[in-house]
């Protein structure tokens, strides 16, 4: 063997051995989790709600229901707003003539990219502070889904954004030239054009409000009670899971409310997964 | 030969310029597009002849930073005072890649009439049918009009986006290289579409492409740039004319492939 061909199987091998790696510990990860949380699954589970206290008794009806209303609430009030910033920043703001809207935009986009990587728990204080304190609020569905709005706004954003540049100039020409005008163009030609990589987007969205613990667990209260207005606190799977786990002896408890959110958002992936190949494929 | 004198004044330029911030583009150009002819605006690479194509319906309205001055009239009357969505319901545009909409083929030629207020699905049916014929493309798509535009070949796309602005019912239409992206069978049949079109429209086109300028236009316009790169429009008159007896010594050298 030459030297060049080492060169070339050794790199091979390492790449293989870390990609392998990675794929090891993500099998792992799920799969432990997988192996202590699926025994405790069962109808029940699903259909009663936490008893409270140290034990940890009962299912996970009520963070469910929870769950679900945070995300439908937050997504009302993220998707409409990130949607909307992000056409005006792709469709409209590079006609305007004027300086100080130029100089407006440039800070928007700055401030956009800033927004998306601040850490959750900021978003959190931020909610706290207003929505829950100085609004009056209090824990409530209400605050944590307004601070979740801010929290996913920009990644709404930034994907919608990406989803109308990949629509073709010459789709917006056409229409144009047929003597519709900007909003006409976009409402008929662009948006529905974009609308699979935006659906991404808003889906990718869902699955952080799914996930994310430290953003809920100071707007949202700790309530394991059902959610019956949006002035209720609550506990979503994700934030039932830190309580389980840190204030209960129902490790196990944990453990299988983990496996169900896993499999919660693998199904999202999966979701996301058919709709990005599609595009791929009507595009290619 | 035909005259430009006997013919009846379409579009026309007047002491037109456009400038891109302070780069002057165009270079006071006036030209007068005859009605039910075709007018082919050649020369090289960047002498603007895109861009005034783009003036007689304010395409160019769309980049920031553009102004001109002088005026482009449709009809006797100014179109920068025109309402700019009548304007272009009047003079349509088929741009040089054919850009259908991911719709279906009949939705991609309702589109226009749609937006200016047919909403009658039989109205609509009869404009689509009629726009297609006229476009010679109807034979080939009429048990497929629920198929997405995006399916076509690119000679099918090119007549299915001229069926598109036909839809419209234009006086004008201006097409920029149409057939610039297609093979050269394509080209002939969006040719020999063009020669049936002028019957009921008038037609500017932009082309790269002297033989198809020689072929299918009845007047030409040479543009040229200057020595501060502006567009100039140094010779415009009827297409044998300008083929064969060039008045301006830059047009014969352009015409016989001396530069360009």
């Amino acid at each position: 063997m030459n030297k060049r061909s080492f060169a070339q199987n050794t790199a091979f091998g390492i790449f293989w051995l870390t990609g392998a790696t990675a794929v090891l510990i993500m099998v792992f990860v799920v799969g432990y989790i997988m192996v202590k949380g699926l025994p405790g699954i069962s109808a029940d589970f699903f259909t009663t709600s936490p008893r409270g206290g140290l034990s940890g008794e009962g299912g996970i009806y009520s963070t469910i229901v929870t769950t679900f209303y945070m995300i439908v609430v937050t997504l009302a009030f993220a998707t409409p707003l990130g949607v909307g910033a992000a056409i005006y920043l792709t469709e409209y703001s590079a006609n305007t003539e004027s300086r100080v809207v130029r100089k407006l935009v440039i800070l928007a986009r700055f401030g956009v990219e800033t927004l998306a990587g601040v850490p959750s728990i900021i978003f959190g204080l931020f909610g706290y502070a207003l929505f829950v304190t100085a609004l009056n609020m209090g824990f409530s569905i209400l605050s944590a889904s307004l601070a979740g709005a801010c929290l996913i706004i920009p990644v709404i954003i930034r994907t919608t954004e990406e989803a109308l540049k990949s629509v073709p100039a010459g789709y917006r020409e056409g229409s144009l030239a047929l003597g519709a005008n900007r909003w006409e163009t976009t409402w008929k030609v662009v948006l529905p054009a974009a609308f699979r990589g935006i659906s991404t987007g808003v889906l990718l969205s869902a699955g952080r409000i799914v996930s994310e613990t430290a953003i809920f667990f100071v707007t949202l209260g700790g309530s394991y009670r059902v959610p019956h207005s949006l002035m209720s606190g609550g506990r979503t799977m994700a934030l039932h899971v830190y309580y389980l786990a840190m204030e209960t002896r129902a490790f196990d408890k944990a453990m299988s409310t983990a496996a169900v959110l896993v499999g919660m958002i693998i199904l999202m992936n999966l979701i996301i997964n058919t709709i990005t190949s599609r595009i791929s494929a009507k595009q290619g | 030969m035909s005259k430009l004198e006997t013919e009846v004044t379409r579009m026309k330029a007047e002491d037109y310029c456009l400038f891109y911030g302070n780069f002057r583009a165009l270079n006071n150009i006036s030209i007068e597009i005859p009605t039910n002819r075709i007018t082919a605006f050649i020369g090289p690479s960047g002498c603007g002849k895109s861009t005034l194509l783009r003036s007689f319906n304010r395409m160019n309205d769309l980049i920031p930073g553009v102004t001109t001055t002088g005026t482009v009239y449709l009809d006797g009357r100014n179109v920068a005072q025109e309402d700019v969505v009548e304007l272009r319901k009047n003079v349509g545009m088929v741009f040089q890649r054919p850009n259908p909409f991911p719709k279906s083929i009949f939705d991609n030629v309702a589109y226009g009439p749609r937006l200016h207020g047919t909403r009658n699905r039989s109205d609509l049916a009869v404009l689509v049918e009629k726009s297609l014929k006229r476009a010679a493309l109807w034979e080939e798509v009429k048990d497929d009009l629920h198929k997405s535009g995006m399916s076509l070949s690119g000679g099918q796309q090119q007549r299915l986006c001229i069926a598109r602005a036909i839809a419209v019912e234009p006086e004008v239409i201006l097409m920029d290289e149409p057939a610039s992206a297609l093979d050269p069978v394509a080209t002939l049949r969006i040719e020999e579409l063009m020669n049936e079109l002028k019957k009921n429209y008038t037609i500017a086109i932009v082309t790269h492409n002297m033989q198809q300028a020689g072929r299918v236009s009845d007047y030409t316009a040479f543009l040229l740039t200057d020595e501060n790169r502006a567009g100039n429009l140094i010779e415009f008159g009827p297409t044998k004319q300008i083929f064969t007896t060039p008045s301006d010594s830059r047009t014969e050298d352009y015409i016989s492939g001396r530069f360009g």
